[in-house]
């Protein structure tokens, strides 16, 4: 099903079906970007025919996001070519690829927080009365004609930080289409999207390419590809590795993007669950703006069990674990291991109680990117002995404990004197696990502990998580990826709007989940997704009306 | 709010009931952080007034003089004309304001506060048209007014925070107008004479006067901040605008030369600190500061070995007069203050505007407030972030500059040593307090004008106050002001931070 390399010699001619006035074709021809001495993109070559969905596959840091920033004129190639209709073109700059008819949505919107949607839409193309005086009214009819087309429903007037990251990236895609993009970069666009969004997302692509758009999608995650494609170039370590159908199963196109058989199951025996030692009553976290961002919440891990929070970014998940490590000032309620009441406490103290933590920002919370990997190792136990004597520290034990952990976890690396920034993501988060799992834990969490993976990487470290959870230990999983949640938990618990929706089993399926995540209740949810199976017996198999369900019930 | 992150409406009407029955709402309750800030704030300064304007208040009565006008049958025309519009104004605010209460629609800000506004100069006007020349209180009953007033407006703070219930907004506007009024009577009453009394004409005029080259400092602050790049520089620039201007006005024998040698002395402190925080990078605070004190140097070099060596040469620079702008002037009180300035007075005025509009209702605003707000997302639009900093950071340093000729050319007439007298970092803070608004900065700075020249009339007369103490004033209002009175500013997102592409 995967055709190798050169993709380049897909003949023009072959597809014609959709072109339509003012569509264009894209080609880039030997696209190489050097960072120094990374290689970030080394001679891609890609064509994205008219009114196809192109899907750009590959893992965080394959050089997907890289390829579009050439693309969109960002950044600047170090060699290659782009071509437009096959005539070349060179981009200095954004304007000059909106101008071609390129239009890109980002990962990290690109957005003015505290400027109106009208405003962001004109920013840079803005329509102006005498004397450069702003005239938005031309653009709020824009976006209203738009948003009646594509059923968007934004208000231009709305500012846009008020908004859901969901219409924000309607906002987005909007600012695309006002400057009569014929070319759609979508970047990682269901990062941040719950599961319902994303459907929404996709029957939007859907109607984009019918209006003969091309949409080139990026995204490392394998259903969507599959779902929206038309088709599929997999991407490796800066290299194009293939073409691929949308037809393909997701163990070839996995296998692909990371370049050796992998097998995307987790295999775990059923938890061995014993009495209930972690408990949190009515747990509740204000913000400064006086928002409840945890509200209420009560649930119990028992040994040997992992229960996952689940939830889409920003409902409170943050919060949650900063209040329970004791970092989070305005909590209160009750949060108690084997009886101990730990809020209030300090940080020390809790760790001391025997809570290992691995947070979700593992360069920002989780190590010390200038300091050594050794170093990095006892971060937490710097003072205790064998580390310490007195107010010294011992290096040669510190080395001694950093070579063992760096041999037990395979962290691949020259030296374990080396600065824990120059790791790779995976080693970093083993290391950061290494540091966390070496103690005795009564409690372990782990928040977004393969953000930015590898595949390998998170195959291991899905793996000590279970292994920690057959020691006996409860477990807590924080994660935004819903497969990741459904492969590790026992159980779910779904945060939303920092309230408990629902804790579930783990055996629940993805489109009760995706509703919970919007806030449905757990039975509510369940009602409504068997309803929809009774009229809809394989929703994979006709994408179309799926999405025009998806647009109905919600 | 899009109907993706909410549940079908059916399933929102069913669990409606079952969610706000029981403890849940009582809950909701308890947890609310509690601010006492404002209670306390206003209790401690209401304690303040009732010991100075109640306790320490004496039994002289404090004078307002109000009619100062050169042609009294030209001021009372002038003041029927400001009569009858100042009330059309008012009536016509009020009536928008009231109705857009009652209809729901949205009350923009500036209406209460041009409402005031017309409502205060109806107000004068009104004195000019009776001729009131000059208005005497008994400080000892208007004192413990104030005071009452005061305490009665902190207990209801108070009695408003016991509930969660929200301060409204013309609660600490009252509440400092009415410190101003306690204030002032209680410091007039004190002075030396027997009947003591000020020019309210000449306290306002000079707050106005003095107020200019901080205004013209706080654009500077605005046009840099707003796009990114924080402008400490701001001191440097007036003081090399004042030093240009006034050795340029007076090798060439012409003034306006002289302004114009102020702006481009300003821009090049600007370039200084655009090339080396914008291109190279350097943090922006420390290159400001470094200006400040390198400008300091070469002045006070030049100074003393030029300009005292050589005065009638280098440093007599002629004046830029006052104009008065004709009927205009006329109106009571007002006229005088404001229709009587310099050029530099007038192209304060014209400043102000220009920036608000061209900030806030053009493409080039736009694209300013964008790259000060998300350098990225403006790059991603196709603006290029660096020259349009650039840009800003220039035009920033032209306008400090030209207001650091008012040193020389308006109000002194040669130039000394470190005349700016630190005046580019209260400009600084006018800013802030302004919240990053060339309106706000504008009154702001006017404050800040009016505490300063309130000190120096306050040391004339004499006061129970030492005189340096006084001298704190605009200084000490400087710190309350950006410490917290302005409530939750917030700066431009970027600001301060360089732009490095990809």
């Amino acid at each position: 099903m995967i055709t190798r390399c050169p993709a380049a010699d897909n003949a023009p001619d072959q597809i014609h079906t959709h072109r339509l006035v003012g569509v264009l074709k894209l080609e880039l021809r030997g696209i190489t970007k050097r960072f120094g001495s990374l290689i970030a993109n080394d001679h891609i070559d890609l064509v994205v025919e008219p009114g196809q969905v192109h899907c750009l596959l590959g893992e965080n840091g394959a050089g997907k996001s890289t390829l579009m920033n050439v693309l969109y004129g960002l950044y600047d190639p170090t060699e290659g070519e782009i071509l437009i209709d096959g005539k070349p073109v060179v981009f200095k700059d954004p304007g000059q690829a909106m101008a071609a008819g390129i239009g890109m949505v980002h990962q990290h919107f690109m957005l003015i927080p505290v400027f109106t949607v009208a405003e962001n839409v004109a920013l840079g193309n803005e329509a102006t009365k005498a004397a450069g005086l702003l005239n938005l009214e031309s653009t709020r009819r824009k976006i209203r004609q738009i948003s009646e087309q594509y059923g968007f429903d934004v208000d231009p007037d709305a500012v846009v930080e008020d908004l859901p990251v969901g219409v924000q990236q309607r906002v987005e895609i909007i600012k695309a289409l006002v400057r009569d993009a014929e070319v759609l970069i979508l970047d990682e666009p269901t990062a941040v999207l719950t599961p319902q969004e994303t459907d929404e997302l996709l029957d939007i692509i859907r109607q984009l390419k019918r209006d003969g758009k091309s949409i080139v999608f990026i995204s490392h995650k394998l259903r969507e590809v599959k779902d929206i494609s038309d088709t599929i170039t997999v991407i490796r370590r800066g290299k194009v590795v293939g073409q691929a159908e949308p037809t393909a199963s997701p163990t070839e196109l996995a296998s692909a993007m990371v370049g050796r058989a992998v097998s995307l199951t987790l295999d775990k025996a059923p938890a061995k669950t014993g009495e209930v030692t972690f408990k949190v009553r009515h747990l509740t976290v204000i913000d400064h703006n006086s928002q409840h961002v945890v509200d209420d919440l009560s649930f119990d891990i028992a040994k040997g069990e992992v229960l996952a929070i689940a939830g889409v970014q920003g409902n409170g998940q943050t919060e949650l674990t900063e209040a329970i490590l004791g970092v989070q000032p305005h909590a209160s309620g009750s949060i108690t291991l084997d009886g101990e009441e730990l809020l209030g406490r300090s940080v020390k103290h809790v760790l001391g109680a025997g809570v290992g933590f691995v947070p979700e920002d593992r360069t920002l919370d989780g190590l010390v990117g200038t300091f050594s990997i050794s170093e990095n190792m006892i971060l937490d136990l710097y003072d205790k002995a064998p580390f310490a004597r007195g107010v010294g520290m011992k290096p040669g034990v510190i080395a001694d404990n950093a070579a063992k952990k760096v041999e037990e976890f395979d962290v691949r690396t020259p030296s374990v004197s080396a600065a824990v920034g120059t790791l790779s993501g995976g080693n970093q988060q083993k290391v950061v696990l290494a540091r966390e799992l070496s103690r005795p834990l009564r409690l372990f969490i782990a928040s977004q502990p393969t953000r930015g993976l590898d595949v390998g990487s998170i195959e291991f470290v899905h793996k000590r998580v279970i292994a920690e959870r057959d020691h006996g230990t409860p477990v807590m999983i924080v994660s935004t990826e819903l497969d990741e949640v459904m492969q590790l938990a026992d159980r779910i618990a779904v945060l939303y709007r920092g309230r408990l929706v629902g804790i579930v089993p783990a055996t629940t399926s993805r489109d009760v989940l995706g509703l919970m995540m919007a806030g449905v209740p757990a039975n509510e949810a369940e009602a409504s997704v068997a309803a929809h199976s009774d009229s809809r017996p394989t929703p994979a198999a006709v994408p179309d009306a799926a999405g025009r369900e998806g647009e109905t019930h919600v | 709010m899009s109907a993706t992150s909410q549940p079908p409406a059916s399933q929102r009407t069913t669990d409606g009931p079952a969610q706000s029955s029981g403890p849940a709402g009582v809950k909701t309750g308890t947890a609310e952080l509690v601010s006492w800030k404002a209670g306390i704030g206003l209790g401690l300064l209401a304690v303040l007034g009732v010991i100075l304007f109640g306790f320490l208040a004496n039994t002289k009565t404090a004078g307002f003089r109000i009619a100062e006008a050169r042609d009294p049958n030209a001021s009372t025309a002038a003041a029927w004309v400001t009569l009858v519009v100042a009330l059309a104004a008012a009536a016509y605010l009020g009536y928008l304001w009231t109705n857009r209460r009652r209809t729901g629609a949205a009350v923009g800000r500036w209406i209460p506060a041009t409402t005031v506004a017309a409502v205060v100069v109806l107000g004068l006007a009104a004195l000019g048209v009776a001729r009131v020349e000059k208005i005497a209180l008994p400080s000892m009953a208007l004192g413990w007014i104030c005071s009452v007033l005061l305490l009665a407006m902190a207990a209801y703070a108070c009695f408003l925070t016991l509930p969660h219930r929200r301060i409204p907004g013309w609660l600490g506007g009252v509440f400092a107008v009415v410190f101003l009024i306690g204030f002032m009577v209680w410091i007039v009453a004190g002075g030396r004479d027997a009947e003591p009394s000020i020019s309210l004409g000449g306290l306002m005029a000079g707050a106005v006067t003095l107020a200019v080259p901080l205004v013209f400092g706080s654009l500077s602050g605005v046009l840099c901040e707003r796009v990114g790049v924080v402008n400490i520089a701001i001191e440097g620039q007036l003081l090399l605008g004042a030093f240009s201007a006034a050795v340029v006005a007076t090798v060439t024998g012409n003034v306006y030369l002289g302004l114009v040698s102020a702006a481009v002395a300003g821009g090049l402190v600007s370039l200084v600190l655009a090339v080396v925080s914008i291109k190279y990078l350097v943090n922006q605070i420390i290159v400001g500061v470094v200006l400040n004190v390198l400008i300091s140097g070469l002045t006070s070099f030049l100074f003393s070995t030029l300009l005292t060596a050589d005065p009638q040469h280098l440093n007599k620079p002629g004046r830029l007069e006052p104009v008065d702008i004709p009927f205009l002037v006329d109106i009571p009180v007002i006229g005088p203050i404001l229709f009587r300035q310099s050029l530099v007075g007038y192209l304060m005025y014209v400043a102000v505007i220009v920036v608000y509009v061209g900030l806030f209702h053009t493409k080039w605003g736009l694209r300013v407030r964008a790259v000060g707000e998300h350098p990225q997302a403006a790059d991603t639009v196709g603006i290029n972030v660096n020259r349009t900093r650039f840009r800003n950071v220039l035009m920033g340093g032209a306008v400090a500059g030209i207001g650091g000729s008012f040193f020389t050319l308006v109000s002194v007439d040669a130039f000394s040593k470190d005349m700016s007298g630190g005046r580019g970092y209260i400009a600084l803070a006018a800013m802030i307090f302004g919240r990053w608004n060339p309106i706000g900065a504008f009154l702001a700075a006017l404050l800040f004008g009016f505490a300063d020249n309130l000190q120096s009339i306050i040391t004339i007369i004499g006061s129970p106050v030492p005189s340096q103490f006084m001298a704190m004033l605009p200084y000490a209002l400087t710190v309350i002001a950006v410490a917290g009175l302005v409530g939750r500013s917030r700066p431009p997102a970027a600001s301060g931070i360089p732009y490095v592409k990809g």
